[in-house]
C-alpha cells in the first residue's frame, strides 16, 4: 500500500537547506568559527601554562569556600587523580568547552528566558522550540555542524549549546513566574517601572532556580562534549572514543572515571552558588 | 476637606466588563453575571473619604473590599467610574502620571506583608524611595527614619526572615511611611498577626495616626478591628456598599438584616468605652469640706469614696470611706490632708475592656476627665456591669 504514496522529500528539503545556507551563510560561520577557535586555543593554552599544582589548589580553594570542606578535599584528589593519568590536558581542553558552551548558553538562555516570562506569547513560540531542541537525538545536531563550523572544537560547542541552553531559559522563565504575585504588587504600588521591577524583584528573586537551570546546562554540555569527540571536540571525550575505536577498555575506564570526577566537581560546586 | 471621591465605581472581571456592566444596570444579581463568565468585584460604589480620616472598609472575603482598594492605586483597572484624589480623576491618568501618583501619593501596606526576602530590613523600607531614584545616603537616612517611627530602630541590617510576624508587617509598615505619602491603603494589613501583636499594631497605628494625620483606606473582615479603629466604616457586601457610618452609628442603626448579623457577635468590651458607660457623678466633695460634711453626702450616695473637685470641677483626688472615719474620730477639720491626689483617672476613650482591668485593683469610683483634668463623669461597678448585660450577643439576638 504505501509504496503506493511517494515518499515525502523531507530529507532532501533539509538538505537542500541547509546546502543553500552553507552556501550564503558560511562565510559568517566560518569567521565566527574562527574567533571562537583562537579563543578556545588562547583558554586551553592559558590553563596549560599554569602548574597544574596551582590551578588544583585554586579549584580546591573555590569547593572549599562555595561548598565546603568535603567537595574540596574532593576535588583536591580528583584532580590529583587526573594528573597522576597523565590526562591533565585532556581534561583542560573539555573543561574549556564546557566553560564557552555554558557561557554562551548563558547568554542566550537568560535574556530569552526573561522574554519567554513577561510575555505570553513569547512563551507560546519558544517553548515548542525548546521542546524541539530537547528531544532531538544529540548526534543530529553534529552532522550540519561540520559544513558551517568545519570539524573541531567550534562545531563541538555550537552544538553543545543547542542542546545545553534550554534548562537555562526554562528555568530562568520559571524563576521569574514563581515571585508571589503580592511581591509584584507591591513592587507595582510603589511606583516601580518594569525594568525596576525586573532588576530590582524578580531576576533577584529567580537566582536560586535560574542557578539551577545553570547547573543543568552544565552538566548536559559536559555530555554533550564528550558526544562531540566524534567531530573531533577533542579532550576526555577524544580519549573515550579513541577507546572505542582501538577496543582499550582499561584507557576507556581512565577517561570515563576523569569525566565522573570532573562532572561531580562542576556539579557540586554550581549548586551551592546562587543558594542563600 | 475630601481627599479622595470615588463615583459610581464598578470592577467587572471578564472577557466584556461592557455586556456585564448593562446587566448589572439592569438590576441583575450577582449570580445571574456569574453565568455570562463575569466576576463582579465592585458595582456602583460611591463615597468619599476626607483629609486626616482612617476609613476602614468592612466586609466578609469576596465582598470586593480588596478589589476596590486596589481601585484607588489602579493594581486593578477599573471598568466604570471615576476616582479623584485631590481632585484628579487617577481613572484617566497615563503611565507617567500613575507612576508618580504611586511614587508621592498613595503607599500600600500588604496582608502577609509582602517584604523582598534577599533584601535587608532597611532596603525593604526604602525601596519606594529607591525605584523614585533618590541617593543611597538619604534613602537609608529615610529608611531608618521610618523604621524608628515604628519602633525598629537596631534591625536595619536583619533580613526580613529573621524577624517575627510582627515585626515583618512593622517593616512594611515603615516602606509605607518612608515615601512620605499622603495616603495609606492597608490591605487587611493585620489579619495574619497573633490577636495580641495585632491589638499592639491597632493601639499603634491610632498613635501613629494622632501624629502624622495621613489619610488611612483601611481594610478589614473583622468588625471588632474595624470599630477599634475606624473613624468611618464602609460596609460592603457582594460588591455593594451597605452602609457608611461612624462605630457607633453603625452598632446602633445597623442599616439592615446583614449589618445587624455582624453586629451581634460584636465583643462589646471593647468596642464600649468610658464615655458611653459613665454616669454623671452626683455627690461630690469640695477640699474645703470637713469629714462630716463629705460623709453626710456619702450616705445619701451610699458609696464607699468619694470624688473630690474644684469649684470649676477640676479633679482634686479621691476620698475614701475608712479616712473619713478616721478623721472624724480624730476631730480633723478639713479632708484636704485626707485627699488621695494620685487616684487613677481614666480617659474617655478608654476601651471597657481595660476599665475592667484597672476596677480590678481600684475598688473605688472612677473619674472619667479629659485633658484638663476636668471631670466629665464617674464610672462605677454597676453601671460597667449593666452596660455588658444590656449588650451581651445574646440579649441583641433575643
Amino acid at each position: 500500500m504505501i509504496a503506493l504514496v511517494p515518499k515525502l522529500p523531507l530529507a532532501q528539503g533539509i538538505d537542500t537547506a541547509l546546502d543553500w545556507l552553507t552556501l550564503h551563510g558560511a562565510f559568517i560561520t566560518k569567521a565566527f568559527s574562527h574567533v571562537v577557535s583562537i579563543l578556545i586555543d588562547a583558554l586551553v593554552g592559558g590553563l596549560l601554562w599554569l602548574p597544574p599544582w596551582l590551578l588544583i589548589a585554586a579549584v580546591a580553594l573555590l569547593a572549599w569556600r562555595a561548598a565546603g570542606w568535603r567537595v574540596a578535599l574532593f576535588s583536591l584528589f580528583g584532580l590529583l587523580l587526573l594528573w597522576n593519568l597523565r590526562l591533565w590536558s585532556a581534561t583542560l581542553e573539555t573543561f574549556t568547552l564546557v566553560l564557552i558552551s555554558t557561557t554562551i548558553s548563558i547568554a542566550v538562555g537568560m535574556p530569552l528566558g526573561i522574554a519567554a516570562a513577561l510575555s505570553r506569547r513569547t512563551s507560546k513560540v519558544v517553548m515548542p522550540i525548546l521542546d524541539f531542541m530537547q528531544t532531538m537525538p544529540a548526534f543530529v545536531y553534529l552532522i550540519p555542524a561540520i559544513p558551517f563550523f568545519g570539524l573541531g572544537a567550534v562545531s563541538a560547542s555550537v552544538a553543545t549549546v543547542i542542546f545545553a541552553t534550554p534548562p537555562t531559559i526554562r528555568l530562568t522563565a520559571l524563576g521569574i513566574r514563581q515571585v508571589p504575585g503580592d511581591l509584584i504588587e507591591a513592587a507595582d504600588a510603589f511606583g516601580s517601572t518594569r525594568r525596576q521591577k525586573l532588576f530590582k524583584v524578580q531576576l533577584p528573586m529567580a537566582v536560586p532556580t535560574i542557578m539551577a537551570g545553570i547547573n543543568q546546562t552544565i552538566m548536559l554540555s559536559l555530555s554533550m562534549v564528550v558526544i562531540a569527540a566524534m567531530i573531533g571536540a577533542g579532550g576526555l571525550g577524544g580519549k573515550v572514543w579513541q577507546a572505542i575505536q582501538r577496543l582499550e577498555p582499561g584507557n576507556g575506564f581512565e577517561s570515563g572515571i576523569a569525566i565522573v570526577i570532573l562532572a561531580m566537581i562542576l556539579d557540586r560546586v554550581t549548586q551551592r552558588i546562587g543558594r542563600p | 476637606m475630601q481627599k479622595i471621591r470615588i463615583e459610581k465605581l464598578s470592577k467587572i472581571f471578564g472577557p466584556h466588563p461592557e455586556k456585564a456592566l448593562h446587566l448589572l444596570d439592569q438590576g441583575v444579581d450577582n449570580a445571574e453575571i456569574r453565568k455570562t463568565g463575569h466576576a463582579v468585584g465592585v458595582a456602583n460604589v460611591s463615597f468619599d473619604v476626607e483629609e486626616g480620616e482612617l476609613l476602614v472598609i468592612m466586609g466578609l472575603s469576596g465582598s470586593g473590599k480588596s478589589t476596590l482598594v486596589r481601585c484607588l492605586n489602579r493594581l486593578n483597572t477599573s471598568s466604570r467610574g471615576s476616582i479623584f484624589i485631590d481632585g484628579e480623576d487617577i481613572t484617566r491618568f497615563d503611565r507617567e502620571q500613575l507612576l508618580n501618583l504611586r511614587r508621592r501619593k498613595i503607599s500600600m501596606v500588604f496582608q502577609h506583608f509582602a517584604l523582598f526576602p534577599q533584601r535587608s530590613v532597611a532596603d525593604n523600607a526604602a525601596y519606594g524611595l529607591e525605584v523614585q531614584g533618590i541617593a543611597p545616603a538619604e534613602r537609608r537616612a529615610r529608611a531608618v527614619e521610618a523604621l524608628e517611627l515604628v519602633g525598629l530602630k537596631g534591625w536595619e541590617d536583619s533580613l526580613p526572615s529573621q524577624l517575627s510576624g510582627g515585626m515583618q508587617q512593622r517593616v512594611g509598615l515603615a516602606r509605607a511611611l518612608a515615601v512620605k505619602s499622603d495616603i495609606l491603603l492597608m490591605d487587611e494589613a493585620f489579619s495574619a498577626l497573633d490577636p495580641l501583636i495585632r491589638r499592639d499594631m491597632q493601639q499603634e497605628l491610632a498613635s501613629l495616626q494622632r501624629r502624622m494625620k495621613k489619610t488611612i483606606v483601611f481594610i478589614t473582615h473583622d468588625l471588632d478591628e474595624a470599630l477599634q479603629i475606624g473613624d468611618r466604616i464602609v460596609l460592603m457586601k457582594d460588591g455593594r456598599v451597605v452602609q457608611i457610618g461612624t462605630p457607633e452609628e453603625i452598632l446602633n442603626k445597623p442599616a439592615d438584616a446583614y449589618v445587624e448579623r455582624f453586629v451581634e457577635n460584636v465583643d462589646m468590651s471593647r468596642v464600649l468605652t468610658a464615655r458611653s458607660v459613665m454616669g454623671r457623678a452626683r455627690e461630690l466633695a469640695f477640699p474645703q469640706d470637713g469629714p462630716r460634711t463629705v460623709l453626710r453626702k456619702m450616705t445619701e450616695g451610699s458609696d464607699t469614696s468619694m470624688l473630690v473637685v474644684e469649684r470649676d470641677h477640676t479633679l482634686v483626688g479621691t476620698v475614701t470611706l475608712d479616712a473619713l472615719d478616721r478623721a472624724v474620730k480624730d476631730g480633723v477639720g478639713s479632708i484636704d490632708g485626707l485627699i488621695q491626689r494620685d487616684a487613677p483617672t481614666i480617659d474617655p476613650d478608654l476601651p471597657l475592656t481595660d476599665i475592667i482591668n484597672l476596677m480590678a485593683t481600684w475598688p473605688y469610683r472612677l473619674p472619667v476627665v479629659d485633658e484638663q483634668r476636668k471631670l466629665l463623669g464617674v464610672v462605677t461597678r454597676p453601671r460597667v456591669i449593666n452596660a455588658l448585660a444590656q449588650n451581651t450577643p445574646t440579649e441583641a439576638a433575643a
